[in-house]
């Protein structure tokens, strides 16, 4: 049961017993302008916390050993990020007191902390990834001097330099795409492999329900990715790809990074929710391949598995009637695309959740805000979502199936699809998989609570 | 090595504790930082999260405004969020970019306070310390702004005798159930496992009444009240500046213990009458009673699950916070029979709690080693990593969130005797 808080007098503003309206917390999609709809001041976190931190998009490096040079509140949830997922032993932390900060010898603290850590490690690690934070930033510590100081004395050991510097997030480069493209700063030039094509910049595995697996390997190519990297030998095997996949939009720095330092050519195949789009991502990897687009379409069957997606998705948008689906984005980096296809089929979508608006979706936006202007675009971060209601679950007699975590969180909904970053879903088979996840979600409840407040969704770890 | 953790946790910051302990006072608590510190602590520092909504923010601080002093976006944002959600007060808390920037966080608590109307202090954490600085700085806070002062109090005593409300032979009047208010309790020590109803029952079946509970499942009026008990106990190094404090305002005596094992409960119990009879500050450290071994005992001792019946031959360390671990230590002493008890600290601690031997400076390499000397660690179980595997060492659970946050919820036990 929660506690309004707003039943209490005595504030000098007035007594409120309503709790505050819901005024600048949703808008019509008909009435949307711009990409950042919302207005921000003070931001509230709500429990949902599938989403991936730096720690673990870290913990994707094989062999790897993590150590974050911090204070000792921004060090507090990476280590429990870390003891979660039972990898303390892969993880060291140097806190940053204010003595260190005032004696400005913070390059000598870092490396011979870094050195007592190593030295007292059971076995050398492959890599060594080092996160500095904002504090190192505005106090202009030379990292320079460190790497070059800890290169010469561990030889063995690939450092990795790393930022955990949130004051950067509004930045052209916040801290999460700067760790995806630093995850492969270590792969050194190697003979291309004609066959072997990567995925970059992921943190989930592309899943079997997709057709690139097959539509690969029947054609002669192999795929590899750091999420299945089982060592650091496999990891650097990353090097000898002909062709970089980016299927996540904040890939495409490391992916740029790579042609820059390895040559390697790369591709942006963003996940999709639309059939067409889907489509030419096929027809512009055949070609990038060299391989002849029609023999692929037939023989991955594409039409056959659009069919049967089609299909589960008018059955279940029939068996879902008088039901509001709602999505959000940690659900999906496209959750308007998410939502046009849903609707397409018969879904009643009511809610998005999102803080801001791809400008990848404009074009869908345009789409929705035609034939369905009254979905909800909704903030994740408003400071009133901290207090106002989430009772859509009770207010629509328990028929609410939500997309994602936060939508869950929000709408009180038992009924929920539990993944981040699209799951893995990919292609054809993605919407085809993604049709049986709502079926299952909308057929049994789900303990909403306990799911949504474990960390990194999916870590492999 | 200083500074360095090789593989142990660190513990709940400064920040964390400061929202700790206001989190259920109707207040809107602001983390000044650019982010991270808010979902630190409401995923790892704050169980209640989940289940009670209160008015916890960040500030969202950029780069831009850092580099830029940017206060008065700050001071916008907090006084248009007051104005939606109208907190009863507004607390404005640090982090290291706000210490960095040399952030006036009283100077901005004076703007906002001017142009909202509500009650406003800043705290100048820096995410540098422990939770136990910054729960410690913000019940004080609570009990120099809004409990009255003696004179105040006296006519509130006055008003409530006139409509026939308060404790008529009860706290403050001198009968014969003594008014307790227990100071320093937050779930970073005490977490949602009946610890702090536990402590409730322990002074009710001592003939004593809770005043206020500072600060879970009381409300900020009931703190307010304060100054009616007749001595305060303080639970936890975080209770101890507002005991302080109360003493400063209404020279109420503070008792430092927790109520952990039969005997030493018993014994807090009557230090608790010492102290209101006396008007002195009383401990459970450093006592009479606290030399005494008594074996075979086990009913009678602490409530935590896998301690060895006898310990009168063991060389036994506690790692908590030192109230509590020194609560502990007696009961482990006058319960159970133990002879050599150390404590290790790994927060801020005092010495004048301490006994010889203790540890309360932070080194890895120390802790790991006392560990592997000892023969029974009573500590988090996230310490058990460092246990020597080889040896016959009898490691004794003992959760604590303010160290491995939610991960061993479901093996927490109250430890708190209720009588």
């Amino acid at each position: 049961m929660l506690k309004n808080l707003h039943e209490a007098a005595g504030c000098p503003l007035g007594k409120q017993t309503e709790g505050p309206d819901a005024k600048g917390t949703a808008t019509e999609l008909a009435a949307l302008s711009g990409l950042a709809p919302f207005t921000y001041g003070l931001e509230y976190s709500a429990p949902a916390r599938g989403g991936w931190t730096i720690v673990h998009i870290g913990m994707l490096l094989p062999e790897s050993h993590q150590v974050f040079v911090c204070a000792q509140s921004c060090l507090r949830g990476v280590v429990l990020s870390a003891a979660e997922l039972n990898d303390s032993d892969r993880f060291s932390t140097i806190t940053v007191d204010e003595e260190s900060v005032l004696d400005g010898n913070c390059e000598e603290i870092i490396i011979e902390g870094i050195t007592h850590i190593l030295e007292g490690l059971p076995k050398l690690p492959k890599a060594l990834l080092l996160f500095t934070s904002c504090i190192h930033h505005f106090l202009g510590t030379d990292m320079k001097l460190v790497f070059g100081e800890l290169d010469r004395r561990f030889t063995q050991v690939g450092f990795v330099q790393c930022w955990m510097n949130p004051i950067m997030r509004k930045t052209k480069m916040p801290p999460d795409p700067f760790m995806r493209k630093q995850l492969y700063s270590l792969l050194r030039p190697a003979r291309t492999d004609r066959r072997q094509v990567n995925i970059i910049g992921s943190n989930l595995a592309i899943r079997e329900s997709s057709e690139l697996y097959r539509g690969l390997k029947e054609n002669g190519f192999f795929l590899k990715d750091i999420c299945t990297c089982r060592n650091f030998e496999e990891y650097q095997e990353m090097a000898s790809a002909r062709l970089n996949i980016v299927t996540h939009p904040l890939g495409r720095p490391a992916a740029r990074e790579l042609k820059e330092r390895l040559g390697q050519e790369w591709v942006y195949l963003p996940v999709s929710y639309d059939w067409d789009e889907i489509g030419e991502h096929w027809k512009c990897l055949s070609d990038l391949l060299e391989l002849d687009w029609d023999c692929v379409w037939k023989s991955l069957k594409l039409w056959d598995i659009r069919k049967k997606a089609e299909e589960a998705l008018i059955r279940l948008a029939h068996m879902l009637e008088g039901w509001s689906v709602v999505i959000d984005y940690t659900a999906s980096s496209r959750p308007f695309g998410m939502a046009r296809l849903l609707t397409r089929y018969g879904f009643r979508v009511d809610r998005i959740y999102a803080d801001t608006i791809s400008p990848e979706e404009e074009d869908t936006i345009a789409f929705l805000k035609e034939r369905c202007p009254h979905i909800l675009v909704c903030p994740t971060v408003h400071h009133k979502m901290a207090v106002l209601p989430r009772g859509l679950y009770e207010e629509s007699g328990g028929r609410v199936l939500a997309i994602g975590q936060k939508a869950a969180y929000f709408t009180g909904t038992p009924h929920f699809v539990n993944m981040v970053e699209d799951g893995g879903l990919y292609g054809c088979g993605g919407i085809l998989e993604l049709a049986g996840l709502m079926q299952e979600a909308a057929m049994e409840e789900k303990d909403t609570g306990k799911l949504i407040q474990v960390k990194g969704w999916g870590c492999f770890c | 090595m200083k500074r360095i953790n090789r593989i142990l946790p660190v513990y709940a910051a400064d920040i964390s504790g400061v929202c700790s302990a206001l989190y259920e006072l109707g207040g809107m608590t602001v983390m000044h930082d650019a982010s991270g510190c808010n979902s630190t602590y409401t995923t790892h520092d704050e169980p209640r999260w989940y289940s009670m909504d209160s008015m916890v923010y960040i500030s969202a601080l950029s780069e831009l405004e850092a580099v830029m002093g940017d206060d008065d976006k700050l001071v916008r944002d907090i006084v248009d969020a007051a104005r939606n959600l109208h907190p009863r007060f507004i607390c404005l808390g640090g982090t290291p970019i706000p210490m960095m920037m040399g952030t006036d966080f009283k100077g901005l608590a004076r703007m906002i306070e001017k142009e909202t109307g509500i009650p406003t202090f800043g705290i100048a954490t820096n995410g540098m310390h422990s939770y136990v600085r910054g729960a410690g700085e913000a019940l004080r806070r609570i009990a120099e702004r809004f409990c009255p002062t003696a004179d105040e109090l006296e006519e509130i005593k006055a008003g409530m005798g006139q409509m026939g409300k308060g404790f008529p032979e009860g706290p403050g009047s001198g009968g014969a159930r003594l008014g307790v208010n227990i100071l320093g309790a937050t779930p970073l020590d005490f977490s949602l496992t009946g610890n702090v109803s536990g402590i409730r029952k322990f002074l009710s079946c001592h003939g004593m009444e809770t005043v206020g509970c500072w600060a879970m499942k009381s409300s900020l009026d009931d703190m307010r009240l304060a100054g009616l008990a007749d001595v305060n106990l303080v639970v936890s190094a975080a209770g101890l500046p507002a005991a302080m404090e109360l003493k400063k305002k209404y020279g109420t005596p503070y008792v430092t213990g927790t109520p952990i094992g039969r005997r030493t409960a018993l014994r807090l119990a009557g230090l608790l009458r010492l102290g209101a009879g006396t008007g002195k500050n009383q401990s459970l450290f450093g006592g009479e009673a606290s030399g005494e071994g008594v074996s075979g005992l086990h009913h009678a001792g602490p409530c935590i699950p896998g301690l060895p019946d006898d310990l009168s031959r063991e060389r036994v360390l506690i790692v908590g916070e030192q109230v509590i671990a020194g609560s502990l230590r007696c009961s482990l002493r006058e319960d159970l029979g133990a002879r050599d008890v150390t404590v290790l600290c790994p927060v801020e601690g005092s010495e004048s709690m301490a006994e010889e031997g203790d540890m309360l400076v932070w080194d890895e390499d120390e802790a790991i080693s006392r560990i592997g000397r000892s023969t029974v660690v009573i500590a988090d179980p996230l310490y058990r990593q460092v246990c020597p595997k080889d040896k016959q060492a009898a490691f004794v659970d003992f959760p604590h969130e303010a160290c491995s946050g939610r991960m061993y919820h479901s093996a927490m036990r109250p430890f708190v005797c209720g009588s």
